[in-house]
């Protein structure tokens, strides 16, 4: 049927075949016409050729449509891996873990490295949190907070403090010290207030502020000493799953995933929504800047991880597999932006070539759902927060 | 396959349930408007309804595409005529400067390449591209007191087809810049190279992590050939600012740099301080008279002096960014051929690597190492709390030398 018809009902004679029955209103070409459902569908099927069906022609329009679009997409220039064709193929790579971290009862949700390069902050979804030192496998400092799920935790810059947060609609921050007999959660301090889960936190470039991302749908800035909301973030049409700072000349800018499948990018002064990308088919469940600052990473529960460049306002490079059927849940870069590490919920953890787009290698290891990856502050190690209650490091 | 005339009025009778008629005319007036173009004799715009070959317009190139096509044309001009752009044009370059700013080396660095790029190709294939560019860029920002064309339909397929060139290079080009970084930071990426003298996750060794600590006398040949990657890469290490600062001194310019990081103290310091560092500024550095008086324009200086009225986060930040930028484009490139880097650079140390351990199944002891916290609680006493680059500067040193006490003990 054409687009340009109206349905509404009555009931009446039928102006073709005379019957009453409920009719049909519809108008052709703007004359208007009241037939049964039955004398529509006659009158429809007319304008087929001999062994057409109307499901035929329709196939046959998507089809051309498919086709067209085809075309034009030919006309978008070049993709990356064709210009990546003349950058030097990745050697092998041989990375095994190197520790595996156990002392968490359950679930192990979120970690962040520390400046020092060896040290690092975890959170379960038991409510403990524990600060490492992961080359020697101590554990320095552990406290319990009162909610369960803590979904996020961040090490400050100076290394003093951590920040955590998750069910508790609440994002923390606790500062560390070496007293044995102290009890760490006695000088947590609440810092973010929001109304759903909190999802991602992460200090700005000092300890005085920090930036968090909410199950509410919003992300917000707040400034450590007072408590002070800043900043919030409003765009996002469902839950925020993630966000990550710009490493960028200027330092004003961040990412945010979320349920809506969209990825945003903000202006940290303004509070305006810069950027949107929208090309996953299902949740974002985790966004990490290129290091240059000029792209990001996203992975999503459509088993897809995708690599967009801010400057060109559009999609670069989608790194799927038909082997890999399960959700992405975390990404992170190499110190040169030529690998990418992604966690999924098989528990493997797949190593793309950014530039070329084929998976490199598999890291198989941990026994359940991949939560976090992240490359230290160096470079030398990769670590891996997982649901079967330890932390991997792989070099 | 290309879609044929008689394929595209054939879909569009599907579509719209109209006649060939329609459909005829219809098509015809999207040819006309450049949406659909013919390959075959580009300059009769009818739509046929036989075999000739036609192909889509690439859509609407997004805004921010087209503000970074905008400037990268502005560039080239502002390049090739060394500064003699008309008056509209300046105004026009300067708004987009502001505009985007922070990718400033990217906008001349496209800009340098198409020049580059038009200069290899043929004569006449250079004047035609330079017409469709400039007729483009005439239809799409009209200079001023010309009459907008678009409003009367002009026929002009030259312009969208140099559109689609313009937006295909600046791809390409963001896509070569991809693999130049990486190129780049290849050396400096452990997991795909490894790291001198080897990587302490793998040899148990911590002899990496010394030699690239704060405060050591003598750095590595990696880490001084970072600083000359970018401004950000040498103010990012502290060994690199320290260095930069010693060089500015020199050239009587420090005071930029102090400047700078009094701004990021505000920018990202407690919300409680502001005021009072804002005023410290001020007296030190703006203020007619100042002891470390910093040169910016007299249009930024006139609103950073309104603002500081009342103060905020984010007062200084077109002070701070005209300073970023002024020693980012001055002093930074000739610090990188100064004496004082070059010498830093041929003294920097190239460690050798570790070879793995005749008895690979003893493992080395994993020594520990002082906690941050451990040093900002020693720092703690007797001193003001608050996380600024010097307590941050004092932690490291303090941590450092327990640890190399550690070491001295150990061995």
């Amino acid at each position: 049927m054409c687009d340009q018809t109206f349905v509404a009902a009555t009931f009446g004679p039928c102006e073709c075949c005379t019957k009453p029955s409920p009719l049909i209103n519809i108008y052709i070409k703007t004359e208007p016409i009241n037939y049964c459902s039955f004398c529509v569908e006659v009158m429809a099927c007319q304008g087929l050729q001999k062994g057409e069906t109307l499901a035929s022609l329709k196939r046959e329009t998507e089809t051309l449509k498919k086709k067209l679009e085809e075309e034009r997409g030919k006309l978008n220039d070049v993709e990356l891996h064709q210009v990546a064709e003349k950058a030097e193929a990745v050697g092998a790579l041989s990375i095994k873990t190197k520790r595996v971290l156990k002392g968490h009862g359950n679930k192990v949700l979120c970690m962040d490295w520390c400046k020092d390069k060896r040290r690092m902050v975890s959170s379960s979804q038991d409510g403990k949190v524990i600060v490492w030192d992961a080359f020697t496998l101590n554990k320095e400092h552990g406290l319990s907070l009162p909610c369960t799920w803590v979904m996020a935790c961040a090490y400050a810059p100076s290394g003093t403090a951590v920040a955590c947060g998750g069910l508790d609609n609440k994002c923390s921050v606790v500062p560390l010290s070496l007293d044995k007999n102290e009890n760490l959660a006695a000088k947590k301090k609440s810092v973010a207030m929001h109304t759903n889960y909190v999802s991602g936190c992460t200090f700005t470039n000092s300890d005085m502020q920090l930036l968090t991302s909410s199950g509410d749908g919003t992300c917000a800035l707040w400034d450590v000493e007072s408590g002070q909301l800043l900043q919030s973030f409003h765009g996002h049409t469902a839950d925020v799953l993630s966000l990550d700072l710009a490493p960028s000349e200027t330092g004003n800018t961040f990412v945010s995933g979320g349920s809506d499948k969209k990825a945003n990018v903000w202006d940290m002064r303004s509070g305006q929504n810069i950027q949107s990308f929208e090309s996953h088919e299902s949740d974002i469940n985790c966004v990490k800047y290129y290091p240059s600052g000029d792209a990001f990473a996203s992975a999503s529960d459509d088993s897809t991880c995708r690599f967009y460049d801010l400057r060109a306002d559009r999609e670069v490079a989608v790194y799927q597999k038909d082997s890999i059927i399960f959700g992405a849940s975390t990404v992170d870069f190499s110190m040169s932006g030529r690998l990418l590490f992604a966690g999924y919920n098989d528990y493997t953890i797949n190593v793309w070539d950014v530039l070329k787009g084929n998976r490199l290698s598999i890291l198989f290891g941990h026994e359940n759902r991949i939560s976090r990856v992240r490359l230290s502050p160096d470079g030398t190690a990769l670590c891996s927060a997982s649901w079967d209650n330890t932390l991997r490091i792989w070099a | 396959m290309l879609p044929k005339g008689r394929d595209i009025i054939d879909w569009l009778i599907q579509k719209y349930n109209v006649s060939e008629e329609e459909s005829l005319h219809v098509g015809g007036m999207l040819v006309k408007y450049g949406y659909i173009y013919p390959l075959k004799e580009p300059r009769s715009l009818v739509l046929r309804p036989d075999e000739s070959p036609y192909r889509f317009q690439v859509s609407r190139s997004s805004p921010i595409q087209y503000v970074y096509l905008d400037t990268i044309y502005l560039a080239k001009k502002n390049i090739r005529k060394q500064g003699e752009l008309m008056e509209y044009e300046k105004e026009r370059y300067s708004v987009l400067h502001k505009r985007i700013n922070h990718t400033w080396d990217f906008v001349v660095m496209q800009a340098r390449e198409q020049l580059r790029a038009s200069k290899q190709r043929r004569k006449a294939d250079r004047i035609v591209l330079e017409c469709q560019e400039q007729a483009y860029w005439l239809i799409n920002r009209p200079p001023p007191g010309v009459h907008n064309v678009l409003d009367v339909g002009l026929e002009r397929p030259n312009n969208f087809s140099a559109r689609v060139t313009l937006v295909s290079g600046f791809i390409a080009f963001i896509y070569f810049l991809f693999v130049k970084y990486s190129e780049q930071y290849l050396n400096h990426d452990p997991i795909m190279q490894g790291c001198l003298p080897s990587n302490p996750w793998i040899s148990d060794d911590t002899a990496h992590w010394t030699m690239n600590a704060d405060m050591v006398p003598t750095p590595t040949r990696l880490r001084v050939e970072r600083w000359s990657f970018s401004f950000m890469e040498l103010l990012e290490d502290s060994m690199g600012r320290r260095e930069f600062m010693t060089y500015l001194e020199k050239e009587f310019s420090a005071e930029n740099l102090c400047f700078w990081q009094a701004c990021e103290d505000v920018r990202h310091g407690e919300s409680s301080r502001i005021v009072e560092k804002v005023e410290d500024i001020y007296k030190n550095f703006l203020a007619p008279g100042a002891a470390r008086w910093v040169n910016i324009d007299s249009k930024t200086m006139d609103k950073t002096l309104e603002g500081i009225r009342h103060p905020h986060r984010f007062v200084m930040d077109d002070a701070q960014m005209h300073i970023y930028f002024l020693m980012k484009k001055d002093s930074y490139p000739r610090y990188l051929k100064s004496d004082l880097y070059k010498n830093m650079l041929a003294k920097a140390i190239v460690p050798q690597e570790t070879k793995k351990s005749v008895f690979p199944f003893m493992r080395r002891q994993r020594h520990s190492s002082p906690s941050p916290a451990q040093a900002a609680t020693q720092a703690e006493d007797g001193q003001a709390k608050g996380a600024g680059q010097a307590d941050i500067d004092r932690i490291f040193v303090i941590t450092e030398i327990n640890r190399r006490t550690q070491l001295r003990c150990l061995s």
